[in-house]
């Protein structure tokens, strides 16, 4: 092994600019495939992220999933109805408290009452059509981001008004209101409120920054005419991939309808996974150019070395030792290319990351990369196993050459 | 009596193709120790496929070549390998060393490829054969970077690396300048008179096969004359 280990070297080190080329092709293909990996892996976890972020991980609303069965359906097989007006249902969920004591107890995370509504807000002569959200502003931060995105005010600054409201800056903009500032809403159940703007916030997300205002549990029920009416049940789950798990057992046990941020994104997600075919594709395709560069190089190396591989056998080397000294050559090569490659890789993702650019979401904002092993594993493996190919068929013919052949043809 | 170092037995070696070449025909020779061998013919008439057979390098088509009484062709294609590396010494038209590698490890690659000696003993040896062929100086020099006949001389040495009986040399002068070609022939007349060995040497230089000990001369691949010639005639 040493014989083999030394004629290797010699050849690697003393033809230092074949070398170098090979060397490099490697480098090149490590390092390219480890940073496209972790741009798009990066970027992908952070749009994840954000998803997450933005969203409770499971929404308990009072809703059920299927319509109530009329009692006809339930008796026959078949049946069909006419002028049938669905049964009233009082809004809102049945012994909100109870229900979250009951899911505090085992669900892993946060939990928070809500209540969803529509009103027409009214300001400086315009009109337009909001979402309103009543929250309760000691449990909202443990399951939401919202008072990370407050620009102005806390989310405590909802007591400091009779109706205090919290406004997207957006929407704020669009009114011309500000902190301070009185308007009107007009809920769908004909209420009329004069609220006062406390704060702004800003999530990123254009919708709900230009048709959002946070108020109090206790004002959002005012709007909805209903004292004590909670609608909606927030939950942030301690793992957010379980949340559709938990969701599933939160729908069984309560009957209401539980969905998971997985299940409200799932256009978004389903893009995700092309998303990621696009990316195996793309960084699978660098490795592929790059081990073909490296197949190259290595084939081309072996194929100029044949004369020496004939004067080895015409000494007597053995087939197995000349296969040998060719496979350790690849193996050299791809093993530095890959280490070199790492350098190169990660100094390419830090200088990807320190990429500041402006946002309409944010003041400053870096391109997202992910540092992960794995990236650097799979290029690593691809660049051995390429590099080893590439050594093993061209070292394999020539342990097959016939020395003769070669010695004729010199003479 | 013992058995001749080297015997052709009615050895035959045919290139296959559309149109097959004869390279030798049913050639018989024996070979002991100690002779100083020339093998002259005409080019192309099949001396060197004659010396590959003889080498092992190639196989005949038919017949038989034995190593010390022992048949070759018998023999797996890995014992053939081994045979030729501990009993067999080549030197080439061409001095074919490795560019890459220095003298020495030119010198030394037979012996780490054989295995018997220790790195010291390699060393040591290698330094030996160089130095014995007037090479000492020069012994960490790549080949690019000695003359003509300094690279055959030091594939002579590289022959000569693991004490084999036997060195076998194909137009080792061919591609020399008359003064190159004269110190070469000497090294090589050097083997057989100080060191035992028996070389056996393709030329047609016909001043030198003069002053070998016996002449194979070879046309269209078949033993023409197989005559024994009095030193110094």
């Amino acid at each position: 092994m040493k014989l083999i280990l030394t004629i290797a070297w010699t050849h690697i080190t003393r033809r230092a600019r074949q070398t170098l080329v090979a060397v490099l092709g490697v480098v090149t293909g490590v390092g390219f495939s480890i940073m496209m990996a972790a741009m798009m892996e990066g970027s992908q976890d952070d749009f994840i992220a954000t998803l997450v972020d933005a969203l409770p991980h499971i929404s308990i609303t009072d809703e059920t999933r299927e319509p109530t069965p009329q009692p006809a359906s339930l008796v026959y097989r078949a049946a069909e109805f006419h002028g049938l007006i669905p049964k009233v249902r009082r809004p809102g969920i049945k012994n909100p408290m109870a229900t979250i004591a009951s899911l505090k107890s085992w669900v892993p995370g946060a939990l928070t009452a809500s209540v969803q509504s529509k009103a027409v807000l009214r300001f400086a002569g315009r009109d337009l059509t909001i979402s309103v959200i009543g929250i309760d502003p000691r449990t909202e931060g443990n399951v939401s981001n919202l008072a990370t995105h407050m620009r102005q005010g806390t989310l405590k600054s909802l007591y400091r008004a009779s109706n205090a409201i919290l406004l997207g800056d957006r929407l704020a903009r669009k009114l011309g209101a500000r902190v301070n500032s009185n308007l009107t809403l007009v809920s769908a159940r004909g209420v009329t409120l004069t609220a006062t703007v406390v704060g702004t916030f800003h999530t990123g997300f254009r919708m709900t920054d230009e048709t959002t205002g946070y108020v109090l549990l206790r004002t959002a029920q005012t709007l909805e005419k209903q004292i004590g009416i909670i609608n909606e049940i927030r939950v942030r789950t301690a793992d957010p991939l379980n949340a559709r798990l938990i969701s599933e057992r939160i729908g069984e046990q309560t009957g209401y309808k539980s969905i998971s941020w997985q299940e409200a994104q799932e256009d978004l997600l389903s893009a995700i996974t092309l998303r990621n075919v696009l990316m195996y594709t793309i960084v699978g395709a660098i490795l592929l150019v790059a081990s073909f560069g490296t197949f190259n190089i290595v084939a081309t190396i072996t194929h100029e070395k044949t004369r020496d591989i004939a004067i080895l056998k015409s000494l007597g080397f053995r087939d197995r030792t000349i296969r040998s000294i060719f496979m350790v050559e690849a193996l050299i090569i791809g093993l530095t290319g890959a280490i070199l490659g790492w350098g190169l890789g990660y100094l390419m993702t830090r200088g990807l990351g320190s990429l500041e650019f402006k946002t309409p979401f944010s003041d400053q904002n870096h391109l997202p990369v992910l540092y992960s092993v794995k990236h650097y594993a799979l290029a690593t493996a691809v660049a051995l196993i390429s590099s080893l190919v590439a050594g093993y068929f061209p070292a394999r013919a020539a342990a097959r050459v016939n020395p003769v052949d070669i010695i004729r043809g010199a003479t | 009596m013992s058995p001749a170092l080297i015997e052709a037995r009615h050895v035959t070696r045919i290139l296959p193709g559309t149109v097959p070449v004869t390279l030798v025909r049913d050639i018989s020779v024996t070979i002991d120790a100690g002779e100083f061998i020339a093998i002259t013919g005409p080019s192309g008439s099949g001396k060197s496929s004659l010396l590959y057979l003889l080498g092992l390098l190639d196989l005949p088509t038919s017949g038989d070549v034995l190593l010390r009484g022992r048949s070759t062709t018998a023999m797996h294609e890995e014992e053939r390998t081994r045979a030729r590396l501990a009993f067999l010494g080549f030197v080439f038209q061409f001095h074919f060393l490795l560019p890459e590698f220095s003298l020495m490890e030119n010198v030394a690659l037979p012996m780490r490829a054989l295995g018997k000696l220790s790195p010291r003993q390699i060393t040591a040896r290698a330094e030996q054969l160089l130095a014995a062929f007037g090479l000492g100086e020069h012994r960490h020099k790549t080949p690019d970077q000695l003359s003509g006949g300094q690279r055959q001389r030091v594939a002579v040495a590289r022959a000569m690396a693991n004490d084999p009986p036997v060195i076998l040399a194909d137009e080792p002068t061919g591609s020399l300048d008359s003064v190159s070609t004269r110190q070469v022939f000497e090294t090589l007349r050097e083997l057989v008179i100080d060191y035992g060995k028996t070389v056996v040497a393709v030329t047609h230089e016909v001043e030198l096969a003069k002053q070998m000990h016996r002449r194979l001369h070879i046309v269209d691949g078949m033993l023409d004359k197989d005559e024994r010639i009095a030193v110094g005639a």
